[in-house]
């Protein structure tokens, strides 16, 4: 492993994605990827008793799928890294509780998901951990009442609000090849331009990934179109129009290649407002469809850009913004595949 | 069509222009409609307890805002209301329905922490701040009402 350029990893040691799992809920088991996904939940409680049971039974599902396609007993992980919105990381430090592996909790709201995959990469790649699973999970009602209101209460949201993507995405990390490889990673710095509005986080969010993806460039010293796809995590419909205009003020034209997973996780017809967002939203469809067309070959190299708006209520109350982070991981077609 | 280049003074700004403009004209008449409806069906519910169980003209309000506010809890209870609320706005916010939804709603969410510390502690966890602002309102004005009085 070595640092690249200024905020970069390239891992020198190969690490690779031996499995991934994903668990979804009801409205994401409508939507277009429905076929991607390995557990669908048909009902929102996930036949828990109440939302973080529910939320703790998609991390659940997400890692024993994830571990089953791998063959893999879980005595034999060396470290778990999970992460979740919730305070405290309840999801994943009690999943942890079940698994029995070590474990290091992570939070970077809605960028965990890549934040746990390239740490993960990190520690095996420079042989901390042979191998290494890491799991993230969201839940709608879980969110909405620890950042918002009541499931039930009846207040209007605007157009621009993100919808919070119920899943769980778990994925599996060593040394040995296969069909896709974990090249490189670029850890995001905190970037805040002000925003206040929490019903517009797609806006927070956007400079983060801005400044992420253009450090990633010049790190890597790549141009967009070496990437057959860069998806950010959830952008949504507000956030994806502004990354494009302050890319192309640096000069990068992304939008032949950008996708953002908040607007491919539901149809446009389902009521979501401006897209999903959340952990899982970067995670299902990365560790879902991206990683299946990386493994079929349609895809050769992908840039995954998780975007976290590190936002806390009492924090808005105190008349603060909300401050963005996006981190990246490269992910490419292993050589075994080749 | 040129814009001016994003940075970070203008950032909060210029990310208007990229925002659906919230559909005022719309929203207001939805707003208008619904929160009129309710109205009506308040009224028919007085007019329904003044015919038929002989309350009289002012007895009769305290029967229609319980019915109201039943009423309310059961579609908030059955997960009508939220939808309502995203349709209408202030038109289902505003009724004695919209209290009603904000403090059975909290009760719902925090069924799962128990009923003293769960249920009881978030009941007006939103509809607190109404009460707490309705009390000081209403003492207000009646010390003014009373000096009032004891001038004139």
């Amino acid at each position: 492993m070595a640092k690249t350029g200024t905020h970069s990893w390239t891992f020198t040691d190969p690490v690779y994605l031996q499995s991934t799992g994903t668990a979804v809920g009801p409205m994401e088991g409508e939507g277009p990827l429905k076929e991607t996904y390995d557990v669908i939940h048909e009902e929102l409680h996930c036949g828990e008793s109440n939302w973080e049971l529910a939320e703790r039974k998609l991390m659940t599902d997400a890692v024993n799928t994830c571990l089953q396609k791998a063959g893999v007993d879980q005595s034999n992980i060396d470290l778990f890294l999970a992460g979740d919105l919730l305070n405290q990381n309840v999801t994943g430090n009690y999943v942890a509780r079940q698994l029995g592996i070590p474990v290091l909790g992570m939070f970077g709201a809605c960028s965990t998901s890549m934040e746990t995959l390239a740490t993960g990469a990190a520690l095996v790649s420079s042989g901390y951990a042979t191998q290494a699973l890491v799991a993230v999970s969201s839940h709608n009602c879980t969110a909405e009442r620890q950042f918002r209101y009541p499931t039930e209460y009846g207040g209007q949201k605007p157009g621009t609000a993100t919808f919070t993507v119920t899943g769980s995405g778990a994925a599996l990390l060593s040394k040995t090849p296969s069909k896709v490889k974990v090249e490189a990673a670029t850890i995001g710095k905190v970037m805040d331009y002000s925003v206040k509005d929490p019903f517009d986080m797609g806006s927070a969010m956007a400079p983060a990934a801005w400044d992420t993806i253009k450090t990633h460039l010049e790190d890597m010293g790549r141009v967009p179109g070496d990437y057959d796809v860069i998806a950010t995590g959830d952008l949504s419909s507000v956030g994806t129009p502004i990354l494009k205009d302050l890319m192309k003020q640096d000069g990068y034209d992304i939008s032949d290649v950008h996708k953002d997973c908040g607007l491919l996780v539901y149809h446009s017809d389902q009521p979501v407002f401006a897209g999903g967002s959340g952990c899982a939203c970067s995670a299902v469809v990365t560790y879902g469809k991206i990683v299946q067309d990386l493994m079929s070959g349609k895809y050769k190299r992908v840039l995954i850009v998780a975007t976290g708006a590190l936002m806390s209520p009492m924090m808005l109350q105190q008349k603060e913004s909300i401050p963005g982070i996006a981190h990246a991981v490269v992910l490419t077609r292993g050589e075994e595949g080749s | 069509m040129a814009k001016q280049p994003l940075n970070e003074k203008n950032f909060d700004k210029a990310r208007k222009s990229y925002q659906p403009k919230p559909p005022y004209v719309m929203n207001c008449l939805k707003a208008f409609i619904i929160g009129g409806l309710i109205c009506v069906f308040g009224e028919l519910l007085t007019q329904m307890y003044i015919h038929w169980f002989d309350y009289s003209e002012k007895n009769a309000i305290n029967p229609t805002v319980a019915t109201l506010i039943l009423l309310s809890a059961l579609a908030t209870g059955f997960g009508v209301y939220d939808k309502l609320g995203q349709f209408a706005g202030a038109g289902s916010a505003v009724p004695v329905t919209g209290f009603a939804n904000s403090i059975t709603s909290a009760a719902l969410e925090h069924k799962s922490e128990g009923l003293v510390l769960g249920v009881a502690t978030n009941l007006f966890k939103l509809a607190g701040s109404v009460i707490v602002f309705g009390v000081v309102a209403a003492y207000v004005l009646g010390i003014i009402r009373y000096v009032w009085s004891l001038i004139f």
